[in-house]
C-alpha cells in the first residue's frame, strides 16, 4: 500500500520556546493609588492640521492617533480646529452644559430620596454630547446612548418632559414603559434610546443611507461609550457605513470606564478608538473631549463631510467619567478616588468658563447668578413633575396600557391576557377597584 | 373566501415567482419600499426570489448587502425610523441568529417601548426548513423563536397564491413579521417520499396567481380539507406532506395550514377540533419547546373536555438536522401513519 502521509510532522515544532502566557488586562491605578496621568501625549494646540472635510480617510490617518483640541489650558482658543463661535454661542453653550449639570445632580439626588428607581449623570461629559448637537442642523437625527441627556437639552426639550419620563408618572408620554433615562423624542431628532449597547449603530446608519437615497439633506449621528464599541452592532455599523457611504458621524465617548472595566477590556491597550475607522477607510478623529470648542469643531468638519456626500466619520471623545456609572454603581471600589481630579484634561464647564472670562465676555458673578438661576429652573420643574407623580405611588399609567402597543392592534391573546390583569387587580383590591 | 384585491390576470406562478410577484408588486405601489440581503441585487437572490426587482426598480430600492444579519436587520430598524419600508432577506433561517438581537431587542419592541414615537414596519423574508440536503446550517426552522419574541408576528406560506397575499399584508402591516417561506416547496408541493417525482406548482389550483395586487390577511388559517375523524394542524411544507398521507390512508381528517402563528387563528382551531375531538399537531421544527408544544396547551385548555384521545404530535428530531440521514430526520409518511393510527386507535 502506497504511504498517504508521512509519518513525521511536516508541521514547524514550536519547542524551545517559554509557555504561552495569557495577557488579562489591568487599570494602572486601583483603590488607596495615587493617579498620575502625566505621561499621556497631549499635544499642543496648534499642532494638529485641520485637513479639507473632503479628505481621503488614508490621507488623515494621524488625526486618528492624535488630539485635536481648541482651548489651551489657559483658556485661549487656537489653531486651524477653532471654529470661531461668537461669544453668544458659546455663553449659550455654557449654559446648556450648565443645565445639564444642575439636571444630574438634582435628578440623582431624587433617585437616593427614593423618587425614582434609576439615573445616569453625565458629569464631565457634558460636551461631548451639548456641543456636538450644536454644532448639527436641528434637522439632523440623533441616535444616543444613555448618558446624551445632553442632545435633548441643547435641543431645547421640555425639561418637565425629562423628568415625567425619569418618574414613570402621568404625564411620562412613555406610559412607564422604559427605566428612566430612557427617552424618546422624535421632534427633537432624538431617537428612542434601547438600554443594549450599541444596537442604536447599525440603526443610525440605516437611518442615514434612508435619507441619502430620498436625496434629503439630513444626516444622523450616533454615540456609544467606548466599552460598547466591542459589541458586534458597531462593526456591523462601520461596515455598512463605509460599504454605502452613509452620512453619519459615529461617536465614542471614551470616559475610560465601562462600568468597573476599564478601557483596556476594549482594547485600549493597543491602539486608539478612533483608528478604528483605518481599517474600515472611515475618517477617523480623536479629540479632547472635555474640550467644548473640539467637539463642536470635529462634529461642524464631519456633518459636513457627511452633508456633501464625502461620507462617514468616528469620532472619539477623549474624555472621564467623573461619577459613578450610574446610581447602581459605586466606583470607589474599583477604581482610585481622585482619579477624576488628576485627569489632565480638565472640566468642560470650567475650561468653557475660563474661555469666555478670558475674552472678558463672562464673569463670577454672571457665571454665579447663572447657576443659580437654573438650579431654581430645575428646582420648580422637578416640583411640577412631582405633581404628576413619582415612580410606586400610584399615579402610574393606567394598568391596561401594559398590553397596548406591543402591535399596531391588540391580538386576542393579549386582550385575554389584559383581562386577566384587570380581574387580578379586582381580586387585590376589591370589587369597587376602577382601573386608573 | 374573496381576497381584497385588484382585478387582474392570473397566471400560473411557483412559490417563488409569486414571492418575486408580490414584492414587485409593492415596490411598484409603495415607493418607501426597499428590498435588501445578500446577493438579492444584480444576481436576484440565491433562490432567485428577487429576480428582475433591481433591473426594474433600481439600486437604491433592490441592493446587494454585506454578509452580516446583525447590520441587515439593525439598518434595516433605522430605515424604517426614517419612513422607509424596508423587506430585508435573511438568505437562510439558519444564518438569522446573528441579527437576533436587533429582531427581539429593537425591531420588535421599538412601537412598545416608544409609545408609538417609532415603529419598525419590517418584514424579514427567510427561507426556512430541510428537505433539501441542506445539512445543519441550512435546513432548521427556527419558526417557535420567532413566537416566543413579544412584538414580532410570524407567517408561513404553503402554496403561491398564499405566498403571494401573505407577504403583501405583511409588507403592508406596520409591525415587523418574519416571514419564512418553506424552501422544500418553492418548486412544487412535497408528499413526504423523497424518492418519487417532483410535481411542478403548475398541477396545483394554488398555482393560479393574481397578477396584480392583492392581500391574504394575516391571523387566518385555511382549511385545507374538511372532515370528522380528526383535527390537523400544520403549515409550510407539512400541509401537503400530511394531506398525502391522510389521503393515502383514506382518513376524513380535517386539515388546518395555520398560514400565520402568530397572531394565531385561535378561533378556527378551537371550532374545529371541538367538532372533531381529536387534534394532530405536525411540524418539522425541533420537538422540545417547538411551536406544536404552544399548540397542544392552547388545545387542551379550550378543548379538553371534547377531547376524545391526547394531542399527539409529530415533529423533527431534537437534534441538529443531519445531512445523510435527512430522510431519517423528517417527519415523513411512517411518522405521520403512526400517529394517526395512534390517536384514531381510543
Amino acid at each position: 500500500m502506497p504511504e498517504t502521509h508521512p509519518k513525521k510532522d511536516v508541521g514547524r515544532p514550536a519547542s524551545n520556546l517559554p509557555p504561552l502566557s495569557l495577557h488579562i488586562p489591568e487599570p494602572r491605578y486601583r483603590p488607596g493609588d495615587t493617579p498620575d496621568f502625566g505621561d499621556i501625549d497631549i499635544p499642543a494646540v496648534e499642532a494638529t492640521p485641520r485637513p479639507g472635510e473632503a479628505t481621503k480617510p488614508d490621507a488623515m490617518r494621524e488625526l486618528s492617533y492624535g488630539l485635536v483640541r481648541v482651548l489651551d489650558f489657559d483658556g485661549q482658543a487656537k489653531g486651524q480646529w477653532d471654529p470661531k463661535l461668537t461669544p453668544e454661542r458659546l455663553r449659550i453653550m455654557l449654559r446648556y452644559m450648565m443645565l445639564v449639570r444642575a439636571f444630574d445632580d438634582r435628578m440623582f439626588r431624587a433617585q437616593r430620596q427614593g423618587k425614582t428607581s434609576f439615573y445616569m449623570k453625565c458629569t464631565g461629559e457634558e460636551a461631548t454630547s451639548v456641543a456636538s448637537t450644536m454644532a448639527l442642523d436641528r434637522g439632523d437625527m440623533c441616535f444616543p446612548s444613555y448618558r446624551q441627556q445632553g442632545i435633548l437639552i441643547a435641543r431645547d426639550y421640555p425639561l418637565i418632559q425629562m423628568m415625567n419620563q425619569i418618574y414613570s408618572n402621568r404625564g411620562d408620554h412613555l406610559l412607564g414603559r422604559q427605566l428612566p433615562i430612557m427617552y424618546s423624542a422624535p421632534e427633537h431628532g432624538f431617537f428612542s434610546v434601547s438600554g443594549n449597547l450599541a444596537t442604536q449603530y447599525p440603526q443610525a446608519v440605516g437611518w442615514a443611507m434612508a435619507s441619502a437615497s430620498k436625496g434629503d439633506s439630513r444626516i444622523a449621528t450616533v454615540w456609544c461609550g467606548e466599552g460598547s464599541s466591542a459589541e458586534g452592532d458597531f462593526h456591523s455599523a462601520l461596515t455598512f457605513a463605509t460599504v454605502y457611504n452613509a452620512p453619519v458621524i459615529f461617536n465614542v465617548v471614551n470616559n475610560q470606564w465601562a462600568i468597573s472595566s476599564f478601557s483596556g477590556f476594549a482594547g485600549s491597550e493597543r491602539t486608539t478608538f478612533a483608528a478604528r475607522a483605518v481599517g474600515y477607510g472611515i475618517a477617523g478623529l480623536r479629540i479632547d473631549g472635555n474640550d467644548p470648542l473640539a467637539v463642536y469643531a470635529a462634529t461642524q468638519w464631519a456633518a459636513d463631510r457627511a452633508r456633501t456626500n464625502n461620507g462617514p466619520t468616528l469620532i472619539e471623545h477623549f474624555t472621564y467619567r467623573s461619577e459613578g456609572h450610574s446610581t447602581s454603581d459605586d466606583p470607589s471600589a474599583y477604581r482610585a478616588a481622585d482619579e477624576a481630579t488628576a485627569w489632565p484634561l480638565g472640566d468642560p464647564i470650567a475650561r468653557l468658563r475660563q474661555h469666555l472670562e478670558t475674552l472678558g465676555e463672562w464673569d463670577t458673578e454672571r457665571h454665579e447668578a447663572q447657576a443659580k438661576e437654573l438650579d431654581e429652573l430645575v428646582k420648580t420643574t422637578q416640583k411640577q413633575s412631582e405633581k404628576l407623580g413619582i415612580l410606586g405611588h400610584g399615579m402610574h399609567q393606567p394598568f391596561e396600557t401594559m398590553f397596548e402597543d406591543v402591535f399596531e392592534e391588540m391580538p386576542w391573546h393579549l386582550q385575554e391576557q389584559c383581562a386577566q390583569m384587570l380581574a387580578e387587580q379586582e381580586a387585590k383590591f376589591g370589587p369597587n377597584w376602577k382601573p386608573e | 373566501m374573496m381576497p381584497e384585491s385588484s382585478s387582474s390576470a392570473t397566471k400560473t406562478m411557483n412559490m417563488i415567482e409569486a414571492i418575486n410577484s408580490a414584492m414587485d408588486v409593492m415596490l411598484e405601489r409603495d415607493p418607501n419600499m426597499v428590498v435588501m440581503g445578500e446577493d438579492v441585487g444584480f444576481f436576484g437572490g440565491v433562490f432567485r426570489a428577487t429576480a428582475g426587482l433591481q433591473k426594474k426598480h433600481g439600486k437604491t430600492r433592490v441592493f446587494d448587502t454585506p454578509i452580516n444579519e446583525c447590520g441587515i436587520i439593525g439598518v434595516a430598524v433605522g430605515m424604517g425610523a426614517y419612513g422607509l419600508r424596508p423587506v430585508p432577506e435573511i438568505q437562510f433561517a439558519d444564518y438569522i441568529y446573528p441579527g437576533l438581537d436587533q429582531l427581539v431587542s429593537e425591531a420588535a419592541r421599538l412601537r412598545y417601548r416608544s409609545a408609538n414615537d417609532y415603529i419598525c414596519p419590517m418584514t424579514v423574508r427567510t427561507p426556512f426548513g430541510g428537505g433539501i440536503f441542506g445539512g445543519q446550517t441550512h435546513s432548521q426552522s427556527p419558526e417557535s423563536i420567532m413566537t416566543h419574541i413579544c412584538g414580532v408576528k410570524t407567517v408561513i406560506p404553503s402554496n403561491p397564491y398564499d405566498a403571494k397575499g401573505l407577504l403583501i399584508a405583511a409588507i403592508e402591516d406596520n409591525d415587523p413579521v418574519v416571514f419564512l417561506e418553506p424552501k422544500r416547496i418553492y418548486n412544487g408541493p412535497f408528499s413526504g417520499y423523497y424518492d418519487r417525482p417532483v410535481e411542478p406548482w403548475s398541477k396545483h389550483d394554488a398555482s393560479a396567481v393574481p397578477e396584480g395586487y392583492y392581500r391574504i390577511d394575516l391571523g387566518k388559517a385555511a382549511t385545507v380539507r374538511s372532515g370528522e375523524a380528526l383535527t390537523i394542524l400544520a403549515y409550510g411544507t407539512m400541509v401537503h406532506v400530511t394531506k398525502t398521507i391522510v389521503e393515502e390512508m383514506g382518513i376524513d381528517a380535517e386539515i388546518l395550514d395555520l398560514r400565520t402563528l402568530l397572531p394565531l387563528d385561535i378561533d378556527a382551531i378551537e371550532t374545529s377540533v371541538k367538532k372533531t375531538g381529536r387534534c394532530l399537531i405536525i411540524h418539522e421544527a425541533t420537538r422540545t419547546s417547538g411551536f406544536g408544544a404552544e399548540l397542544a396547551a392552547l388545545v387542551q385548555e379550550r378543548c379538553f373536555y371534547h377531547l376524545e384521545a391526547p394531542v399527539e404530535r409529530v415533529t423533527g428530531f431534537d437534534t441538529p438536522y443531519p445531512h445523510s440521514l435527512e430522510w431519517a430526520y423528517f417527519p415523513g409518511p411512517v411518522r405521520i401513519a403512526t400517529a394517526l393510527t395512534k390517536i384514531l386507535k381510543d
